[in-house]
């Protein structure tokens, strides 16, 4: 499958017998790869919609722990995963500086005369807190899945049928895409292009882009009849089943639990509050 | 111009969520089965493009173009850019899950208004020349109306308005000459190689047949 989803995420998943020998020998510590796709895409999603709902600190830690103990036992490689919790934090990190001198409130610092408050440092502190818990829990439990998989578990989770072949297609192309885009670009490199801030750079992208576009375009044609020939009617047979085990429900329940004490103290707070 | 998890309100999370289903269910409509290979095809095209670095300054900055996809795929730009949304949430953790409505939104309109808009000039364009004319002017104002729609939902969220939309459109102005460009020569190229790439989306199973 595509290196590139592999890359992204299932850095371990079972490609070898080697692999797969050990993962046997350590399937008791793999546990979260075991797990119904289905239940693990439900329970970050039900997650991801409570956090975002938190606002009390103590909570938010409380659900980045628990978010960082599913990290842990998934045995993601180590350096990836911080590379890729490091880049969502590279992406907020210019609102989170810009918060504290945006926000009005109580002075807290100035810096070159403008004031930082207390109330926009604490309103960074929150999104920093509830992002890094809903990837840190994304990571071993959705990133994990093989990315058709995933499709079939959407699938069976009712997702539109057409939206799920389009996903399909799509896993199943980006790689062939990004090989012929690499080809490209060697062919670019070879003739002496060197990308620069010019309007020469600008347009040579783009009629790569272009070509790329073009090159794909004729590829579905190609793919199209090939699957035609082969009595494609529209219909593609997804042939995976999901069974729920006793623990996938086990891990249901205790998430589910976890989630929902986290949202009642969340509102007995703003109660008592 | 991904929003991650957590910095939005909850009303603009839901809003984005219902308007992106909308979007969903329109291009889906539009999405015949003999089309998804292409839709399939294509929006992994996007998914590559958008991998792609170009310099700019001192550091570079990837390409979105969101423009050329709604010119190419129509209303079915909605669920191709939405299914690149996605991977990249689910398995980049690019983006978040509970603010995907929100992102594909702000990507996918823009993308979706444009290409309607600029489509039926592309294809009667005389020339190469005022084709690219007009997808160069389609790459730029996507990125800027998404720039608008990412200022937006901040400042729904109740985020200080002004600042955050003359933030993010200053930083990304240098995106939009960049997107229009690139788009241009894009569309230049297209119409003068395969200018059937441009109907795609329009062709129905009979007359690909015939042809």
């Amino acid at each position: 499958m595509s290196d590139l989803l592999e890359e992204a995420g299932r850095a371990r998943t079972l490609t070898s017998d080697a692999e797969q020998a050990e993962t046997v020998l350590f399937s008791r510590r793999m546990w979260i790869r075991e797990l119904d796709p289905r239940v693990r895409i439900i329970t970050v999603l039900v997650f991801s919609i409570c956090v975002v709902q938190l606002d009390q600190l103590p909570l938010l830690v409380a659900s980045l722990c628990a978010s960082l103990f599913l990290l842990l036992q998934a045995q993601l490689p180590f350096l990836p995963t911080i590379k890729r919790v490091m880049t969502v934090d590279s992406f907020i990190i210019l609102l989170l500086v810009m918060l504290p001198f945006t926000t009005s409130g109580t002075e807290l610092f100035s810096l070159f005369g403008w004031p930082a408050s207390y109330e926009g440092l604490l309103q960074a502190v929150v999104i920093l807190l509830r992002a890094n818990a809903i990837v840190m829990a994304t990571l071993p439990l959705i990133a994990t899945i093989d990315a058709v998989t995933f499709g079939h578990a959407l699938a069976s989770l009712r997702v539109p049928e057409r939206l799920v072949h389009l996903l399909l297609f799509t896993v199943r192309y980006i790689e062939v895409l990004h090989t012929e885009y690499k080809r490209l670009r060697t062919a670019m490199k070879c003739r002496a292009f060197a990308p620069s801030n010019s309007l020469h750079t600008y347009k040579s992208v783009g009629y790569l882009v272009g070509m790329l576009l073009i090159r794909s375009f004729e590829r579905s044609e190609r793919i199209l009849m090939a699957m035609k020939c082969r009595g494609f009617n529209g219909q593609f047979h997804l042939l995976k089943e999901f069974s729920l085990t006793r623990k996938d429900c086990a891990f249901a329940l205790l998430s589910f639990l976890f989630i929902l004490s986290l949202m009642a103290l969340e509102v007995m707070h703003v109660g008592a509050a | 111009m991904h929003i991650v998890d957590g910095a939005l309100s909850s009303e603009v999370v839901i809003a984005g969520a219902v308007l992106s289903a909308c979007g969903l269910v329109m291009g889906l409509r539009k999405l015949e089965m003999e089309l998804i290979p292409a839709a399939g095809v294509l929006s992994a095209t996007f998914f590559v493009a958008s991998l792609i670095h170009v310099p700019l300054g001192f550091s570079s900055v990837h390409l979105i173009l969101n423009g050329l996809a709604g010119i190419i795929l129509g209303w079915a730009a909605f669920p191709a850019l939405f299914v690149g949304l996605l991977l990249q949430a689910v398995f980049f953790a690019f983006g978040g899950i509970s603010v995907l409505g929100v992102n594909t939104f702000n990507i996918a309109a823009p993308a979706v208004l444009v290409g309607l808009m600029v489509h039926p000039l592309i294809v009667r364009a005389c020339g190469a020349r005022s084709a690219a004319l007009a997808g160069g002017v389609a790459g730029a104002m996507a990125i800027a109306l998404t720039t608008l729609c990412v200022a937006l939902s901040l400042a729904l969220s109740g985020y200080n308005f002004v600042a955050q939309a003359k933030l993010v459109f200053l930083a990304h102005i240098p995106v939009m000459i960049i997107e229009g460009l690139l788009s241009a020569a894009a569309i230049y190229l297209i119409f003068k190689v395969k200018p059937e790439l441009l109907h795609v989306m329009s062709q129905t199973s009979r007359e690909r047949n015939v042809k």
